[in-house]
């Protein structure tokens, strides 16, 4: 039987060696919880082998269930007809044995009938179940809604939503975009009022809404009559009813499994969820930031499955007489197209390792008398998390998107056709680096932590670590290029220039995630030589681009902000 | 309980992803080569009894026979929402052709009684499809193989779907009754909480055996793990041939009249290709020349 787990070495070595015996422990209370549930570990040990038994599974449907649906699914996509979406059978189907799987609540409590694992787990199951259809993941991660309401909402809602999620039962979507607030949801409009009993309604539009036809919504709007920003805005739970119609669902590029709804609210009732006015500020972005990180899977999983055709097509495929792998210029494509799938692998589990903690902590540092150590480590998972996100979701989906490019070219003429799948992974990718906000948004986001240096007490951690001898010369390379980034940041720092700062932003942030990804590739060499080559290769390709940037960067160059327009209007 | 429902299953060898050490050189399979697996069509009876639990009110017992590593098989089933399993497991079973097989089967049932016995069509290693037929006739209890589907099941009568050469047919049976099942049905995948909660599941053999390795002194300690896991629901019944009350001459080796007499080793290679023009009369020549060396007919 094929398995995207036990057959993804990358994957199984990555999770295997990530130590969240912290967070788990946290999370699992001290593993008091065996007492009263049959689905609880007893200690980590036994938390670590119901996650490998899971992902097994998972991994199994996954590339026997899953994968070979997904050409049928997205040729014929969902059906529209009288404001109603209909899924294909085949995604009703793998929906239905996801759900069997029990795993539609990965993150959720117990006592709501979740797994209640962490989050590192949940994104390897998001990444496998994205290379085997990208479009699902977009209605499985919606989970994402339910993990907000237990985060956020009152027990009563808790309650009532939970365990319907776990099962199954009911599905989500998020309702943040309008047709005139996209990447600024501070202007949002949707307006929700209240009668005179204090029962919610609301009322206006959203656009590009994925699952619009969900069960459960959670809706962001304007609730504070006379605002026009941020604050002003609220969350809202609203279930599917008439008075919420879904106009039209979106011809899109790819993705074409999953249904993209216009909405109209006509007097939707709904709930307030968590208080108002922190709609946008605390839950939203909170929403987002988890989106971010499955979304960064999601862009995995599709390079992944990018990679696996271009591996298998270059040792097929002959020409001259002998198979195409073995022309410099195309192993050369596939070495890179290798090791930025592992460093976009290590960034992504290194990021979902610090929202576990910060989860844990932030659960920890709720009620009275907290320790100071627990605030203290709770204020620094938050920075860390906040920071290696937006890197994390830059780097794997622009990552999955030059390796769908890579994989087509590999195919040549035949991966232009229909015919393969590389197409069609090539589209999925595109919108990756999209929404949950672009990849310059998550450079706005990523580009603070930077400029305070919010990585480098990890980074000196990292730095402790032993290196393979064979890796001496790699490891002096990146001491170099962290050198190098230290004194381009400090740089910016000091020219206050916010204009050269932007245009400057991005380079930084890549930079950063060079030496950052460099140092966890070097970490993991140390403990399979297997990986000594791959991290080499993956070193002496990030130097030049490293050096590309930082040269750009001090450059001192502001000819493209005082010309662009005469550049762009010519 | 409106229903009660067993199901039969064994584990076999791994027939269908061999590899090249899968025989032996006397021609016989090589089981410590192959992993060992669910048998296929033993899913799609599970996956049958499930669908009728979850439409109407049933209980699923899944039971095998087989030795002690048997027991993983009927793990699985509990993942996939098995409500009981029982392992039949004795030395004196072992070596036990069709005959002495539905015989110590036919032991079980008559214990537990069940409304609907469920077994798969064939297993992947003997491919004989010989057992679940002769447990019915032991049982005296009506029959249906080939089964794809029930339509229907109401007090007192089951209505199924069998598949026959070119079509089906759909017949009815006054219960209790035995289906054989076919590849019909998609199996439901092991639920991860479930997997969490049985894969503490174990027989008191395996219990014991796994104190004795843990060189435990205190005698109490087994006999209150063993309530313990109980009290949970997590206790695999293991029947050995007294517990079934099975003749000693039915069982086993002394009950299987079948005798393997010479097993031949055949190795295929490809022939030599031959052109059949394609007229009327080269197919004619072909099909005779089918017919006369026993390939057809």
């Amino acid at each position: 039987m094929a398995n995207f787990y036990t057959e993804n070495r990358d994957l199984v070595f990555t999770l295997k060696n990530l130590d969240l015996a912290e967070a788990v422990g946290m999370k699992e209370n001290n593993y008091s919880c065996a007492a009263d549930f049959d689905t609880a570990p007893a200690d980590y040990a036994d938390a670590c082998d119901n996650y490998d038994r899971v992902l097994k599974v998972v991994g199994e449907i996954c590339a026997e269930r899953i994968a070979p649906r997904s050409r049928t699914i997205d040729a014929e996509g969902p059906h529209f007809e009288n404001n109603h979406v209909t899924y294909h059978p085949l995604t009703v189907q793998n929906l239905k044995d996801l759900a069997q799987a029990d795993v539609m609540g990965v993150v959720l409590p117990h006592r709501y009938g979740g797994l209640n694992f962490p989050c590192s787990v949940y994104i390897a199951i998001t990444e496998m179940v994205s290379r085997a259809d990208a479009s699902l993941q977009n209605l499985v991660g919606l989970q994402d809604i339910a993990e907000t309401i237990c985060d956020f909402g009152n027990e009563e809602q808790r309650q009532a939503y939970l365990p319907r999620f776990c099962t199954g039962e009911i599905d989500g979507s998020m309702d943040l975009t309008e047709p005139d607030s996209g990447s600024d949801l501070q202007s949002v409009r949707l307006r929700a009022w209240q009668d005179k009993d204090g029962n919610w309604f609301l009322n206006g539009m959203k656009r590009f809404i994925t699952n619009g036809c969900a069960k459960c919504h959670l809706v962001l709007a304007r609730s504070e009559d006379g605002t026009s920003d941020g604050r002003g805005l609220s969350m809202f739970i609203a279930d599917a009813c008439p008075q919420l119609v879904v106009r039209r669902i979106e011809n899109k590029l790819g993705i074409h499994g999953v249904a993209t709804c216009e909405l109209q609210y006509n007097d939707v009732p709904a709930q307030l969820c968590g208080q108002r006015r922190r709609g946008l500020t605390r839950y939203v972005m909170s929403l987002m930031n988890g989106a971010r990180v499955a979304i960064s899977a999601q862009a995995l999983g599709i390079a992944e499955a990018a990679y696996t055709e271009a591996r298998k097509y270059a040792a097929e495929r002959e020409q001259f007489k002998k198979s195409i792998d073995q022309f410099p210029a195309l192993y050369d494509m596939l070495c890179s197209m290798k090791t930025r799938i592992m460093a976009a692998r290590a960034l992504l589990y290194e990021t979902t390792r610090a929202v576990d903690l910060r989860n844990a902590y932030n659960a920890a540092a709720e009620g009275e008398n907290v320790a100071d150590e627990t605030r203290a480590k709770q204020k620094y998972y938050n920075k860390v998390a906040g920071v290696l996100t937006p890197m994390c979701k830059a780097q794997a989906t622009e990552t999955a998107n030059s390796v769908a490019y890579d994989a087509i070219q590999i195919h040549g003429g035949t991966g232009y056709m229909k015919d393969f799948n590389v197409e069609r992974f090539y589209r999925d990718a595109r919108i990756t680096n999209i929404y949950e906000g672009t990849t310059q948004l998550q450079v706005v986001a990523a580009i603070g932590g930077v400029q305070q240096r919010d990585n480098d007490p990890r980074i000196a951690e990292l730095l402790k670590c032993p290196v393979p001898c064979e890796l001496t010369e790699a490891r002096k390379m990146v001491e170099v290029m962290y050198a190098k980034q230290l004194e381009a940041v400090n740089f910016i720092n000091e020219k206050h220039d916010s204009e050269y700062r932007d245009l400057m932003a991005r380079s930084l942030v890549e930079n950063e995630t060079y030496v950052f990804v460099s140092l966890l590739m070097l970490r993991d060499a140390n403990l399979d030589a297997d990986r000594i080559a791959p991290t080499l290769r993956y070193i002496l390709d990030a130097r030049p681009e490293f050096e590309k940037r930082f040269m750009r960067i001090m450059s001192d160059d502001r000819t493209c902000i005082e010309s662009h327009k005469s550049v762009i209007d010519y | 309980m409106k229903y009660t429902i067993l199901v039969f299953v064994k584990q076999v060898p791994d027939t269908q992803n061999i590899t090249g050490d899968a025989m032996k050189a006397d021609g016989t399979v090589n089981r410590a080569a192959l992993p060992a697996i669910f048998n296929p069509e033993d899913l799609n009876a599970l996956e049958l009894a499930l669908q009728l639990k979850d439409r109407y009110d049933a209980k699923v017992t899944v039971a095998t026979m087989g030795p002690p590593a048997a027991t993983e098989v009927l793990r699985n089933a509990l993942y996939r929402g098995a409500d009981e399993a029982m392992l039949l497991t004795d030395r004196a079973f072992a070596g036990a052709d069709t005959l002495a097989t539905s015989y110590a089967l036919s032991c079980v049932a008559k214990q537990i009684k069940p409304d609907l016995i469920l077994c798969g069509r064939q297993a992947i290693d003997g491919d004989t499809a010989q057992v679940g037929p002769q447990l019915a006739e032991k049982l005296h209890v009506p029959q249906i193989c080939y089964v794809e589907e029930v339509v229907a099941l109401d007090s007192g009568k089951i209505t199924a779907r069998r598949a026959i050469e070119g079509g089906y047919e759909i017949l009815e049976s006054p219960l209790p009754c035995l289906l054989t099942v076919v590849d019909a049905n998609t199996p439901r995948p092991e639920a991860a909480k479930r997997i969490m909660k049985f894969k503490r599941a174990v027989t008191p053999g395996e219990l014991k055996k796994r104190f004795a390795d843990a060189d435990y002194t205190e005698a109490g300690d087994l006999a209150a793990a063993e309530s313990s896991l109980a009290a949970k629901g997590l206790i695999i019944k293991e029947l050995n041939a007294a517990a079934v009350h099975a003749d000693p001459k039915r069982i086993g080796l002394a009950g299987s009249p079948t005798k393997v007499k010479n097993i031949e080793s055949v190795v295929l290679s490809g022939g030599e290709a031959k052109e059949v023009a394609a007229t009327a009369e080269g197919i004619n020549l072909l099909i005779h020349e089918l017919i006369t060396d026993h390939t057809l007919g």
